[in-house]
Order: structure tokens, then sequence, then C-alpha cells
């Protein structure tokens, strides 16, 4: 039997404030144990919680950048639980009535093995507010488990898809949409190592061609996209073999184990999904007007996709090339840069994605930290283009000029780069060259057309590669037809 | 709805709160009651109310994104619990809470 994967996100973004969700504690990462645990955030008897004006700014910015519905009235609930890290016994979120309602993400996938890449529309549900736990600290000491709470009441913004992923690739193309999405409007600063962006990944299996979803189990965490690939392909597996044996699938939730590349279910705790959700009585509902989201607008950035439109319409550069330009707004920035700084778009993106981002690669460096400016690389591009130097002096320069040696021109003239166009010169090789090598003129007269390109290497060599290729040929064409 | 005696232990659970069964028993009389009155509020025709989350028609009042609170952890800790079978010391160390050890 053919089976389909049917894969639904839910992603925990932590919002770029500086306090928390409900009090004035600062969120900074790394912090000494509980230094940053409040009243508020260590639930003291009487303590109110005051929602965070950015944090709200943040999630309507969201609502926005997804064409969401962001509803004039949300409310905030509790949602009751037991747990050490949790010490109101509730956490704050948001459940009938969430900040942002329905939207939709497009996300790119990329080609794999026969299947060409395409691009697909992801609907999110909806992206509700909420608060984080705190952390347990275990093996501090015998039989007790440490509580930090540094954590618990920093701003959540949890965004919800429907079930319409299909495939590990898909989950994965749409978790790095939704990635750049959020630092490129600036509410998340995208860092998955220390936890600012977390994935639970919703897998089920069904037979092809069934409408009926099948039992799901929940990965929890998810903090790599290496991870979430291993992840999904391995709970897939796992899935199918277990209805294939006659099995059923539990609802359940599991963990996955970088280690062994296994998804694990938990230890199933006791009622854990009845949460008993109820409005919370000390937060009143949030209001969202028509004025509240223009001013929100106003200060927000060209979207990504917008500016892969753009891109495609002003520079004519494929999707592919536009969309790969606008993964990040850095990338985009030094793109742009490059083009306003004088160079032709095209060969600025092909510069962009090929040698600059191939160095990068090796080097794990950011664009931001790319040690060629995007002037430094329009002037090299402007030189080509103007025929100072050739394709293949043009690499060496941009080596020299990675490694720090200084600028473009410089480079050029220190290393001698600077291609012969001049005509008289030029002619004046290809004379030596026929003089010393009538065999070849001979075979090539007689219909020997490898005999031309031996007498372009021998013009080159006599150069010592200086010479402007295009306008050999153009010579050296001339001159033989005579 | 009617509840019954596994109703009012399930609830008691979840909120962990110990309960015998002679307090369980009063307790479903009580929460039953409650119950029979909101039953007779659900007679009343609500269709075109828009349902309330709050007792005040007021909305959220936000507060602006300024970090104002300062460390007090070794106060809030001196409020902490001791570590138990009647130990004098406080359930703190190296500036975390210390609770029974939490299996994850």
């Amino acid at each position: 039997m053919e089976w389909e994967v049917v894969i639904g996100l839910e992603t925990h973004t932590q919002l770029r404030t500086k306090s928390k969700q409900f009090s004035g504690a600062s969120i900074t990462y790394g912090a000494e144990p509980n230094t940053q645990a409040d009243e508020v955030s260590i639930a003291l008897p009487g303590v109110l919680p005051v929602l965070n004006k950015q944090a709200v700014e943040c999630a309507i910015k969201f609502g926005l950048a997804i064409n969401a519905d962001i509803p004039a009235r949300s409310v905030f609930s509790r949602k009751n639980y037991f747990y050490p890290d949790l010490p109101k016994g509730y956490q704050i979120s948001q459940f009938e009535l969430p900040v942002v309602g329905k939207g939709a993400v497009t996300i790119q996938v990329p080609a794999s093995g026969k299947n060409a890449a395409y691009e697909k529309v992801i609907n999110i549900t909806r992206a509700h507010l909420e608060e984080d736990a705190g952390k347990s600290v275990h093996g501090a000491l015998e039989g007790m488990s440490g509580i930090d709470l540094n954590r618990a009441g920093t701003p959540l913004l949890e965004i919800v898809t429907e079930p319409d992923m299909r495939s590990a690739s898909e989950a994965v193309a749409y978790a790095k949409k939704l990635h750049e999405l959020v630092q490129w409007i600036d509410i998340c600063d995208g860092n998955m190592q220390e936890g600012s962006f977390r994935c639970d990944v919703n897998v089920s299996v069904r037979p092809k061609g069934t409408d009926k979803f099948g039992t799901r189990r929940e990965i929890k965490n998810l903090n790599s996209f290496k991870f979430m690939t291993q992840a999904i392909e391995y709970e897939t597996r796992w899935q199918i073999e277990t209805l294939e044996d006659g099995g059923t699938i539990q609802q359940a939730t599991v963990l996955f184990n970088p280690d062994t590349g296994e998804t694990k279910a938990m230890r199933s705790k006791e009622e854990a999904n009845d949460y008993r959700y109820f409005p919370d009585p000390d937060l009143l509902p949030l209001e969202v007007t028509a004025a509240d989201k223009a001013r929100v607008k106003a200060t927000m950035p060209e979207l990504p996709d917008a500016m892969k439109a753009r891109f495609e319409a002003d520079y004519a550069l494929s999707s592919y090339d536009a969309a790969a330009l606008t993964a990040s707004r850095e990338l985009a920035d030094y793109f742009t840069a490059t083009v306003h700084a004088g160079s032709d778009a095209k060969p600025a993106a092909n510069w962009i994605m090929g040698a600059i981002s191939a160095k990068l690669n090796t080097e794990e460096k950011m664009i931001n930290e790319s040690p060629i400016s995007a002037a430094q690389l329009a002037q090299l591009l402007k030189r080509i283009a103007d025929n100072t130097i050739s394709n293949n002096a043009a690499k060496q320069v941009f080596e020299a000029m990675w490694a720090g040696e200084g600028e473009v021109d410089a480079i050029i003239a220190e290393k001698g780069l600077k291609q012969e166009s001049d005509s008289g010169a030029i002619e004046a090789i290809i004379d030596e060259v026929l003089k010393a090598n009538p065999a070849m003129v001979e075979e090539f007269k007689a219909g020997k057309e490898k005999a031309f390109n031996a007498l372009v290497g021998q013009a080159m060599k006599a150069s010592k590669g200086k010479a402007n290729p295009a306008q050999v040929n153009e010579v050296l064409k001339k001159k033989l037809a005579n | 709805m009617a509840l019954n005696i596994t109703d009012i232990k399930r609830i008691a659970h979840l909120a962990r709160l110990e309960i015998s069964d002679q307090e369980a028993t009063a307790t479903l009389t009580k929460l039953s009651g409650i119950l029979g009155l909101i039953e007779q509020m659900q007679a009343v025709d609500t269709t075109n109310i828009t349902p309330m989350s709050h007792s005040q028609d007021v909305t959220q009042r936000l507060r602006e994104d300024v970090v104002t609170a300062i460390n007090q952890r070794e106060a809030f800790q001196s409020n902490a619990p001791f570590l138990g079978n009647g130990s004098a010391e406080k359930a703190v160390d190296s500036g975390l809470y210390l609770v029974p050890k939490v299996i994850e």
C-alpha cells in the first residue's frame, strides 16, 4: 500500500522584547539562576499580570505579514497543569480567541532527486500570545531537581498551521520560511540554540487517496532543521511499519533523540491533556484597533515575498534567484547595495549566491560578516563589465580582497591583472602567433576547427593571459579569413 | 450534566486536592447544586449576545516594554520552603529552587 504522511507544525517563537510578557523582569539570556525571576515570575500571592505592549505589536506585525485576520478583541486564558517549572499552576495563554486568526505563507520546496522545486501555500490556523515556563535543572543535588524561573514569563507567540504538509521537506521548507519571516519583521532573533525558535511537529500517516486523518503523534521541541528532517522521516517510517504489522497508533507526545536518530514516546503524563482552560480574570480582553494595525504597519519593512516579486520584475532575475536573495534581510540588503553601487543585477546575484555564499559557508559566517563590502563587490563587477579584467582574473582579485589585501583597482595593478584590450597590441600578438605556428594555420584552413582553439590558446599564452579573449577570437577570425 | 463520584475524584486529582470518600460525596451534592443553577441559566435565550470574558466591559491596559524589576533573589529565596523532614535548611542551592526530583 502507498502511504501519505500528514504534517502540521506548532512553533514557539520568543518575541524580541526587553521585559517579560506580564512583568518588568528582564529576559536576557544566560543570567544567573533566578536573578531575573521577579514576584510575578515566581507567582507570589497578590501579584497582577500586566501585558507587554511590545509583545502585542510583535503579534500584530506577524498577523500583517501573513495576511491574517487580526480580530478587534482577543482573550487570555489559563491553561491549568502542575509542573515545578510553572509556579502559578497555570500558563497564561490564549484559547478560543487568539490575537491572530487565519493566514497563510507561501513556501518554496527545493528540488530533490527527480522532483523539481515547487511552491506551496501553507495555511496558518492561528497565532496566540503566551508565556514560557521556567527550566528544570537535574543532577544538582541527590534526589532533587533545581528550578530556574528566569525563563518563566518570557513572551512567546505560538504559531499553528493547518495539517497542510505532506513530506519532511515541505515541513522543513515551512519552518525555514517562518524562521526567515520572523527575523525579517524583527519579532524574534531566530536563535535556535537558545530556544528562541522551537517547533513541535504533528505527524500522522494514512493510505494515499483517503480523506480521513490517521492518529497523530507530536514530536516535541525540535530546535534544528536537520533534526526535524531526521525526526519526521523516522517517525513516518515507524508509523507505517507499525500499521503494516497490524498495529495501531496511539496518540502520544514523543521526543527525538539526536544520538540514536529515533523518536520515543514520553511517559504519558496522567490526564495531561485536560487543561481546563478558562478566561483569566486577571487580564482584560486585548483590543486591537484599525489604528493600531495602521501604526504597526507603518513601521514594517517590505516583506520578502513582495521584495522577491520586485527583484524578478526590476532586475529580470529568475524566481529561484530572487527567492535565494530574499532568504534574509541582510542578504537582500547586500544585493541591493551592490546594485545601487553600480553593478548589473544578474552578475551581482551570481557572485553573491556563488563565490560569496561558498566562502561564507566554508567560514561559517553571515553575510554581514563578509570581508568584502557590497561597494567593493560592485567595483569588482564593474571592472569585469568594462573589460578591465577577465572573469578568471576577477576570481584572483576576489580571493585577494577576501584576504584583506586591499581595494579592487590596487589589487589589479599590483598583480598585473589588467586585461589587454588595445587592438593594436592584440593584433601584434596574433601576427606573431600565426607566424610561429604555420602548421596550425594550415590545419584550420583544411577545415579543422580544433586548430582555431589551439591558436586562441597560443595567443592567450603569449599575452600571459591578459588579452581579452573575446577580442582575440574576433581578431583571429578576421586574420584567418584573409 | 450529572456528575458522579468518579468525576469529583478526577477533578480533585487534577487540582491536586486530597479528598476523602466522605468529602467527595458532600462535594458531589454541592457541585451538582451549582450545575443545576447553571442549567437554569442555560434556558435563557442568548442568541444575539456576545459572550463576555470579563465582568467589566473594559479592555486591557498595556505596559511599556521596560525592565523595571531588580534582582531580589535573596529576599525571595529567604522565604523558600524548608528542605523537609524537619530540616532547618531552605530548599535552595546555587540560586536554584529545589523540588523533589522531576523525571522528564
